[in-house]
C-alpha cells in the first residue's frame, strides 16, 4: 500500500477518534459547570478542559471570557480550532475523500454523512443546539464512522492502519484528560469522603462513558485507587490506557506478519505493554500520577514517531 | 431557418431505435419523472461525482446536469463509428510514430514541416525515442456530431488525457438502478467493461524490461483537481494505485512508487497531467506534481507513460485538417468519417473564402481551446465580425474556419417537459498491443433551448448513449 494512503488511513481514525475526545471534553465540562463550587468555580474548569483539548491559549486570546457558549462554539464549531469537532470531521472526510479507493462504500457514507449533516448544523440558529445534542450528535457519528470500518472494510494493513489511528489517538487522549484532571484523583485530606471529590471522580468517569461499566467492574465504594487502576490499568475497561497499548500491539504485529518484516515500532508498542502489565497502582500513585501521564504521552509521541517511520513517511528501505 | 435533424422522429416518424422509448416516456406519470430525477441526483451526490471548474467560483460540490433520457444508436450506425473511429485512432498513432522519427509524412510534403515541428506541443525532448509497441496515444477520445441520419462529423481529436469517461459508465449505472425494465425491453450492449479493457490496454504497452507482471499506477495532479473523482474512480475498478508526484521517485534505471513495505517498481504511468508537469528536471522547473528524473528513465525504457509526452500534436486544430491525409498516406484506406469542412486562413485562396462569407462562418483559434477567442459568425454583430477581420487579416496563420453546423437533436427532459436539445459524442477508443472501443460513449447535451454549446461550463449536460445489439 502507498505510503501516503497508510498516512491519509491513519490520520483520518485520528480525527475521528479526537473529534469525539473534543465532545467528551464539552460534556465532562457542562457538567462540571452546573455544580455549585466555592472559589474559582467554573472558570478552573472549563480552563483545565482547554487544556486537555491543546488551545487553552488561542482561546483566551480569541474569545477572552470562558463562558459556556464561547467555549462551545470553540470546541464543537469553530474552524480555526484544529481541535474542534468541526474541524476534526472535516479533516476526517478529506482524507477520506483522498483515500476513496481505500474505503468501503459505507465507510465513505458515514463520512460524507456526518460532513453534510455538521454543514447543516452549522446553518442551524445555536438556540436549537443544546450542547447535550452536540455531544451526543458527534458521539453517535463517530461509532457510525467505526461501524462501518469495523464490519465492512477489508481486514488488510489499511485497516490496521486506521485501528493504529485510533488507539494512538485514544491513548493520548485518555492520558491527557486524565491529565488534567489528575488532582481530582489525588487523595487529599480535606476532601475525602465529602461530596466534592466524589462528584467529580464520577464526572471523569462519565466523560469517558465509564461509571456504568466501573460499577460493574468494582462495585462497592469509589475510591481514587479504583478509578485510576480502571482507566490505567484494567484491560476491560475500552479507553484505558492499557487497552489502546494492547490494540497498538495487536496491529502492529498483524503488519509485521503480514509484510515479513518487525520495525522500531513492534518494539517500542511491545516494551510498553510489557512495563504497564507489571505496573500496580500504588507504584503510580508513588512515582506521582502527573509524572507518570507525562512519561505516558512522551511514550505515544515516541510510538507515534516510530510508526511514521517505519510506514508513512514513504523513505522506508 | 435551419432545420436540425432529430434522432428520435425523422420528419415526423419515429425511428426505430426509439420505438420503445416512446411507449416508456409514455406510461411515465409526470410525478414519477421528478422522483426519479431527484433520486439519479441523490446517487450523483453520495458516490462523490462532481465537477469543479477552476476559476468559476461557486459550488464545488457541482453536479453536472444527468438527463435521464437516453440517446440510441443502432448495430449499424455503430459499427460504421467503430471502424472510423479504429482507423483514425490508427492513423493519429502512426503520424505520432513517424514525426517523432523519420517523418516521412513531412517529406513527402503531406503537411507542412512548421506545423508540425514548430508546435508548442512538439516535445524534441522525446524525438528519436521509440515508446514501447510505438504507441503514443492510449486513450483517443474522438468528438463526433451528427447532422444527418448517416451524417457524422469529427470535430476534434483528444490525444492526450481525454476526461469524462467516469460519467459514460456512472450514467449507465445509473440507468440500470433507476430504470432496470428499460435493460429488459431493449438490447443494450453493456459499456461496464472499459476499466479491464482500459488496464489490459496499459499492461500490454509496459517496456520490454518489463519482465514480471507490470505494474500499473494512475499519476493524479492531487485532490484538487476538478477530475480528481475520475482518476480515484478509473484506479478503484482498475485496482491500480492512485500516486501523486510525491509518490512516485526515481532511482537509476526505474521509477518506484513509495509503499508501506519499501520502493516497489513502477511500470506503466497512465498520467493525467500535462507534458510540461511531467519532470520539473526536463520540462517546467518550477512543477510540484511531477517526479524529478521521470523523462530519463522514460528514454531509456524503464517505464511506459500514457499518453506519451509529445502526443499533444496529433491533436492540434491545425494539424487536425490533415487527418485523412494521414489516414491515406499511412494506411493507404479512404477515410470512414469525415472532418468538418476547414478553411486554413494560412492558404491565400481559403483566406479569401473566409474573409468573404465571415457571417456565417465559425472561425477558430489554432491553438485556443474552450471557445475562446472565436468568432461565431451567425451569432455575431456587424461590429464583432469587422473586428475580428482585421484581426484575421494580421495574422491568418493563427485561424481556421469551419462552417456553422446543425448539430442533430435528442429528446430531452425539460422544465417545460420533453424537447429537443443538441448533442454531440465522445466515445473513448484505447490502443495498446490491440484496439478496443467499448460500444458507448458519453454524449453531452447543450440544456439551454437553442444553444448549440455542450461544455459542461456553459449548462451543458450528460445523457446515456446506448448502442443496440444487432
Amino acid at each position: 500500500m502507498l505510503s501516503r494512503t497508510a498516512d491519509n488511513l491513519y490520520w483520518l481514525a485520528r480525527y475521528v477518534e479526537r473529534a469525539e475526545t473534543a465532545a467528551r471534553l464539552m460534556e465532562v465540562g457542562a457538567r462540571i459547570a452546573l455544580m455549585p463550587n466555592a472559589g474559582a468555580g467554573f472558570r478552573n474548569e472549563w480552563d483545565a478542559i482547554l487544556r486537555a483539548n491543546g488551545s487553552a491559549a488561542d482561546f483566551a486570546q480569541r474569545y477572552g471570557e470562558p463562558v459556556q457558549r464561547n467555549i462551545e462554539s470553540h470546541l464543537f464549531f469553530d474552524r480555526e480550532n484544529p481541535g474542534s469537532v468541526a474541524s476534526c470531521l472535516t479533516m476526517a472526510r478529506e482524507n477520506g475523500r483522498i483515500v476513496r479507493t481505500a474505503l468501503t462504500t459505507q465507510v465513505w457514507d458515514a463520512l460524507n454523512g456526518a460532513f453534510q449533516e455538521l454543514r447543516d448544523l452549522e446553518r442551524r440558529p445555536r438556540s436549537e443546539l443544546p450542547l447535550s445534542r452536540l455531544c451526543d450528535w458527534t458521539m453517535k457519528q463517530a461509532a457510525q464512522i467505526r461501524g462501518a470500518i469495523d464490519t465492512t472494510q477489508l481486514r488488510n494493513d489499511g485497516h490496521d492502519f486506521m485501528h493504529l489511528g485510533y488507539h494512538l489517538e485514544r491513548a493520548d487522549n485518555t492520558a491527557r484528560l486524565l491529565d488534567v484532571k489528575y488532582f481530582v484523583l489525588l487523595p487529599r485530606a480535606e476532601f475525602v469522603g465529602s461530596g466534592l471529590d466524589n462528584y467529580q471522580w464520577t464526572t471523569l468517569l462519565r466523560a469517558l462513558s465509564a461509571h456504568r461499566a466501573f460499577h460493574w467492574a468494582y462495585g462497592g465504594e469509589v475510591t481514587a485507587a479504583k478509578i485510576a487502576h480502571f482507566l490505567i490499568l484494567n484491560p476491560q475497561s475500552p479507553r484505558a490506557l492499557i487497552s489502546c497499548v494492547e490494540g497498538l500491539n495487536t496491529h502492529l504485529e498483524r503488519l509485521a506478519r503480514g509484510y515479513g518484516r518487525s520495525t522500531p515500532a513492534q518494539t517500542a508498542a511491545r516494551s510498553m505493554l510489557g512495563e504497564m502489565a507489571e505496573t500496580r497502582v500504588e507504584t503510580i500513585f508513588d512515582e506521582g500520577l502527573h509524572e507518570y501521564l507525562t512519561r505516558f504521552i512522551a511514550e505515544v509521541a515516541t510510538l507515534d514517531g516510530r510508526i511514521r517511520d517505519s510506514y508513512l513517511n514513504g523513505d522506508i528501505r | 431557418m435551419t432545420t436540425f435533424f432529430n434522432e428520435m422522429f425523422d420528419q415526423g416518424q419515429l425511428r426505430g431505435p426509439y420505438a420503445r422509448l416512446q411507449d416508456w416516456v409514455n406510461a411515465m406519470p409526470e410525478g414519477l419523472r421528478n422522483l426519479k430525477q431527484a433520486e439519479a441526483e441523490a446517487l450523483f451526490r453520495r458516490i462523490g461525482i462532481t465537477f469543479a471548474v477552476y476559476g468559476e467560483g461557486g459550488d464545488p460540490d457541482r453536479l453536472i446536469p444527468f438527463d435521464m433520457f437516453p440517446r440510441v444508436f443502432t448495430a449499424l450506425e455503430w459499427n460504421k463509428l467503430e471502424r472510423g473511429i479504429k482507423q483514425r485512432a490508427r492513423a493519429l498513432n502512426a503520424f505520432l510514430a513517424d514525426i517523432y522519427s523519420r517523418g516521412e509524412i513531412v517529406r513527402a510534403g503531406r503537411i507542412p514541416a512548421e506545423l508540425v515541428y514548430l508546435n508548442e506541443a512538439y516535445e524534441t525532448a522525446v524525438a528519436g525515442i521509440r515508446p514501447p509497441k510505438g504507441v503514443y496515444s492510449h486513450i483517443v477520445g474522438i468528438d463526433l456530431v451528427r447532422t444527418g441520419p448517416d451524417q457524422f462529423y469529427v470535430l476534434e481529436d483528444n490525444c492526450r488525457t481525454p476526461s469524462g469517461v467516469s460519467y459514460m459508465l456512472e450514467n449507465r449505472e445509473i440507468m440500470m438502478r433507476m430504470f432496470p425494465e428499460l435493460f429488459q425491453q431493449n438490447r443494450i450492449e453493456p459499456v461496464d467493461t472499459y476499466p479491464e479493457l482500459l488496464r489490459r490496454t496499459l499492461a500490454s504497452v509496459a517496456p520490454e524490461k518489463c519482465d514480471r507482471d507490470p505494474c500499473v499506477v494512475i499519476l493524479t495532479p492531487g485532490h484538487f483537481n476538478s477530475a480528481y473523482y475520475e482518476h480515484s474512480f478509473l484506479a478503484d475498478l482498475m485496482g491500480v494505485e492512485l500516486v501523486e508526484g510525491q509518490d512516485l521517485f526515481v532511482e537509476g534505471p526505474y521509477c518506484y512508487m513509495r509503499t508501506t513495505e519499501g520502493p516497489r517498481r513502477v511500470d506503466v504511468i497512465y498520467r493525467r497531467i500535462d507534458d510540461t508537469f511531467i519532470d520539473p528536471l526536463c520540462f517546467r522547473p518550477d512543477s510540484m506534481l511531477g517526479v524529478p528524473g521521470l523523462m530519463d528513465v522514460y528514454r531509456s525504457g524503464g517505464v511506459a507513460i500514457a499518453s506519451a509526452p509529445g502526443a499533444g500534436v496529433a491533436d492540434d486544430k491545425a494539424v487536425y485538417t490533415h487527418v485523412p491525409e494521414m489516414i491515406r498516406f499511412y494506411l493507404g484506406e479512404e477515410p470512414i468519417l469525415e472532418n468538418v469542412p476547414t478553411w486554413r486562413c494560412a492558404d491565400p485562396d481559403d483566406l479569401g473564402h473566409v474573409l468573404d462569407n465571415l457571417g456565417e462562418l465559425v472561425v477558430k483559434e489554432v491553438h485556443g481551446s474552450g471557445g475562446y477567442g472565436m468568432l461565431v459568425g451567425p451569432k455575431s454583430t456587424r461590429e464583432q465580425i469587422e473586428a475580428f477581420r482585421l484581426k484575421l487579416t494580421e495574422n491568418p496563420g493563427n485561424y481556421i474556419a469551419q462552417p456553422t453546423l446543425a448539430l442533430s437533436t435528442v429528446p430531452s427532459f425539460v422544465d417545460e417537459g420533453i424537447a429537443p436539445r443538441h448533442v454531440d459524442l465522445r466515445p473513448y477508443c484505447l490502443v495498446g498491443e490491440r484496439i478496443e472501443l467499448v460500444p458507448g460513449g458519453l454524449t453531452r447535451v447543450a440544456l439551454r433551448e437553442g444553444s448549440l454549446v455542450v461544455n459542461s461550463s456553459q449548462g451543458g449536460g450528460v445523457k446515456d448513449t446506448w448502442v443496440l445489439a444487432g
